[in-house]
């Protein structure tokens, strides 16, 4: 191991002097925040298997800042739904992202957690995008291990890259408000 | 006729055994556990009436993956149905794949040949491997022990390897065909499956060595959740659950399927029925399983790896190029045009966490008209309450990670 | 102990007008029954000396719409452990009028059995301690699994006609 060089995240754009470095908030606070995230992983059924391979030490969320698993709601970053999620279950993911504070991502996990996946029956919610608001969607049923974790780098790109400002925007609000969410 | 009369018997009823008029401590309060919470490792609410830290009543709500594979069944042709079966116990789907797999070619007549049994047998053996290494080492987490978790998880990530050698897939495996393989263990698979019965023991052993005789383990575990014989035949238990409880109830060796009767093996049981006799019987089970693997390894027959049924076998994709009849054949076993013969079967096999049936009634059209799947979990489930009544909470949590109660089994 | 033995049994005990039906299908003997014959009929099974058929595999519904008078039916797995015999015993009720006696007082595992069986075809279990859908939400105002209801859910607009042939 010693003989590998630490990775170092790069510095956002800014200006570099002697003896300084200026750039902007948002910048700054989206690079500590994307790489400390913290997931709440809420795993139904297989998809939620692989979530568990994902935090094992072969695959190894914690390279990404995640080995902090939130089981609580208040205070996680990032709602990982991972599995089928029935229409009985719907109200309770619908609560569990209304527990979590502002700035919150979702990640659906799976083609059921995405559109319904091969169930498109009766008792199956067709998608969680249909209760609540989601950043990313990772593809595959399930999807590999590899597939989560690029999932989860997208969520950090995202992290990275948003104004401090984004969650007051009108844009924002009627985004939530299409989802009955104030 | 004569009259039968209804005696009543000691073990008969649902009244839970409980004393009635009980003096209560403190005030009681409800404390409701789930349906999403970090230590019931899947989807169910309990909702417990507490006396402080012990538990005076449970109540369950289930239903919350439910996912209509039943129905879903009679829509679909019967090779698309290994799909769903793939994701009924999803931590040991091939052990579901090759009960259903079995179950049509019951009902369709088709014999396997001895090769593809033993590949069967191999990687049913290593899906009950995989499926115990979760069930022991969760136990062991909930018991506060993280440590055994990594040590014996990297297996279950070597056994993914050797399902994705054989059929491509990690965890929805759909592996196999019905009248066998879709292709034979690889020259790799073969490889990676004697690495896992050189190395694995030694995990296994070092996991064992943490918790097995662990003083905090034990007091955690002994006498926690115990149910009688009598009380879990009535339940309908099965498997490993059943086994602690000390009856020998194995299909595998009762009914023997897919060669099972060609191996030597033993039927680990308990005598108490606790969490900790759980813990034991599964162990040892993986014990029992690597030694089954070994045998068929070494004894694996020559021949063919599928049985010569055109009609139902996919054949090989080179010959859909270049043969006329094998291109028929793929075009109406894909389009699902097949038709199955009139008949009622039911087949069962030893799922990890108990017998897993298959009732399929067809009625000679491309679907089942009916088909009943006998999930274990969903059948032992209900036994819950009765034995966490009396208990505290904390042994709820490990009574519940023993006895393996897995979503998506629960509720189709 | 044989089939036939138990046919022969179970015939010479309730008679022919409460056992018929009696088939071997791969080797599993079936038999079907009435619904007012069903409970003494396991209870027998359950205590009898020799057959001690005295654990329920399973239990589930099933549907036949084109038979007038039957349309709903239920179906027990029996499994003799010390004898390794199974059986499976059927009974059909009409639709109209769902009502089955409940096994709950001789088998604790028939309660979820039973539930199951209501929420999807809507029979009824008289005597059932707490007969309310399990799988389904409550409020659902059917019983999916019954053949005249379809399978896909009915708010999905991407599914059309030209491409998925519904
Ligand atoms: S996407 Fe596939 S693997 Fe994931 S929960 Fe759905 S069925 Fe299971």
């Amino acid at each position: 191991m010693s003989d590998r060089k630490i990775q170092m995240v790069d510095a956002p754009a800014g200006l570099e002097g002697q003896g300084f470095f200026a750039t902007s908030l948002d910048s700054l606070v989206g690079l500590a925040r994307a790489n400390s995230l913290w997931p709440l992983p809420f795993a139904t059924s297989c998809c939620g298997i692989e979530f568990m391979a994902t935090m094992a030490a072969h695959y190894d969320i914690a390279r990404f800042g995640s080995e902090r698993l939130s089981f609580s709601a208040r205070q996680a970053d990032v709602l990982m739904v991972m599995g089928t999620i029935a229409k009985k279950m719907a109200p309770v993911v619908k609560q569990v992202y209304l527990q979590m504070a502002e700035p919150r991502w979702v990640l659906a996990v799976g083609a059921c957690a995405s559109s319904g996946g091969i169930f498109d029956t009766y008792s199956v919610l067709q998608g969680i995008d249909r209760i609540i608001p989601v950043d990313v969607y990772v593809p595959g049923c399930p999807p590999r291990p590899e597939q989560i974790l690029d999932g989860f780098m997208q969520i950090q790109e995202l992290a990275k890259s948003e104004s401090t400002r984004r969650r007051q925007t009108p844009e924002y609000k009627e985004l939530l408000a299409s989802y009955g969410i104030e | 006729m004569s009259e039968v009369a209804l005696v009543a018997n000691p073990n008969v009823g649902i009244a839970k055994p409980q004393e009635s008029n009980k003096k209560y401590v403190n005030e009681l309060t409800t404390l409701n556990l789930g349906p999403t919470h970090p230590a019931t490792h899947g989807i169910f609410q309990n909702i417990l009436t507490m006396d402080g830290e012990t538990i005076v009543d449970s109540e369950q709500t289930v239903g919350y993956i439910h996912r209509a594979f039943e129905k879903i069944a009679e829509r679909r042709p019967l090779y698309q149905i290994t799909t769903l079966t793939d994701r009924m116990n999803y931590c040991s789907s091939p052990i579901n794949n090759m009960g259903w797999h079995m179950t049509v070619e019951k009902l369709l007549g088709i014999e396997v040949p001895k090769r593809a049994q033993y590949i069967r047998v191999i990687m049913m053996e290593l899906a009950r491997i995989a499926d115990h290494i979760v069930c022991n080492s969760i136990l062991a987490v909930d018991t506060g022990a993280l440590t055994g978790f990594l040590y014996v998880m990297q297996w279950r990530e070597h056994i993914y390897e050797i399902y994705e050698e054989v059929c491509g897939a990690r965890l929805t495996t759909n592996m196999g065909r019905f009248g066998g393989m879709e292709r034979d263990l690889s020259k790799e698979a073969i490889r990676k499956i004697n690495v896992l019965l050189d190395e694995f023991p030694k995990s296994l052993l070092e996991f064992e060595g943490l918790v097995k005789r662990n003083r905090i383990f034990m007091d955690r575990t002994t006498d926690v959740g115990a149910i009688s014989a009598e009380r879990a035949l009535n339940y309908g238990f099965t498997g490993p659950n059943l086994r602690a409880a000390g009856v020998d109830y194995d299909v595998r060796a009762m009914n023997p399927y897919s060669s099972y009767e060609d191996f030597e093996f033993e039927v680990p049981v308990g005598t108490k029925g606790d969490t900790y006799d759980r813990f034991l019987v599964r162990g040892e089970e993986m014990w029992q399983s690597l030694n089954i693997i070994r045998q068929a390894l070494n004894n694996l027959p020559e021949g063919s790896y599928h049985a010569d049924a055109p009609h139902y076998y996919l054949p090989k994709k080179q010959d859909v190029y270049h043969n006329m009849e094998a291109l028929i054949y793929h075009f109406k076993i894909v389009m699902g045009e097949i038709d199955a013969p009139v008949g009622e079967v039911y087949h069962s096999v030893e799922g990890a966490n108990g017998e897993l049936g298959f009732y399929l009634v067809s009625d000679g059209g491309r679907a089942p008209y009916r088909l009943k799947f006998r999930r274990p979990c969903f059948i032992y489930y209900q036994a819950f309450p009765e034995m966490i009544v009396g208990s505290t909470l904390s042994d709820a949590i490990v009574t519940m990670s023993s006895m393996n109660v897995i979503a998506g089994e629960l509720d189709v | 102990m044989t089939n036939e033995q138990i046919a022969q049994d179970l015939l010479s005990q309730f008679g022919e007008e409460k056992i018929f039906g009696i088939v071997e299908n791969y080797g599993l003997l079936n038999v079907t029954t009435t619904t007012e014959t069903i409970v003494p009929l396991l209870h027998y099974l359950y205590q009898h000396p020799v057959f001690k058929f005295q654990f329920l595999t399973d239990l589930g519904g099933i549907h036949f719409p084109d038979a007038k008078g039957q349309e709903l039916g239920v179906i027990y797995h029996l499994h003799s452990l010390e004898n390794n015999v199974r059986l499976i015993v059927k009974l059909h009720v009409p639709i109209d009028a769902p009502d089955v006696p409940t096994l709950t007082g001789l088998y604790a595992t028939a309660n979820w059995m039973e539930r199951e069986a209501f929420d999807f075809y809507g029979i009824n279990f008289v005597g059932h301690p707490n007969l309310i859908r399990i799988l389904n939400v409550e409020d659902m105002d059917y019983f999916p699994m019954r053949k005249e209801y379809p399978l896909e859910d009915a708010t999905r607009e991407d599914k059309i006609d030209a491409l998925f042939g519904r």
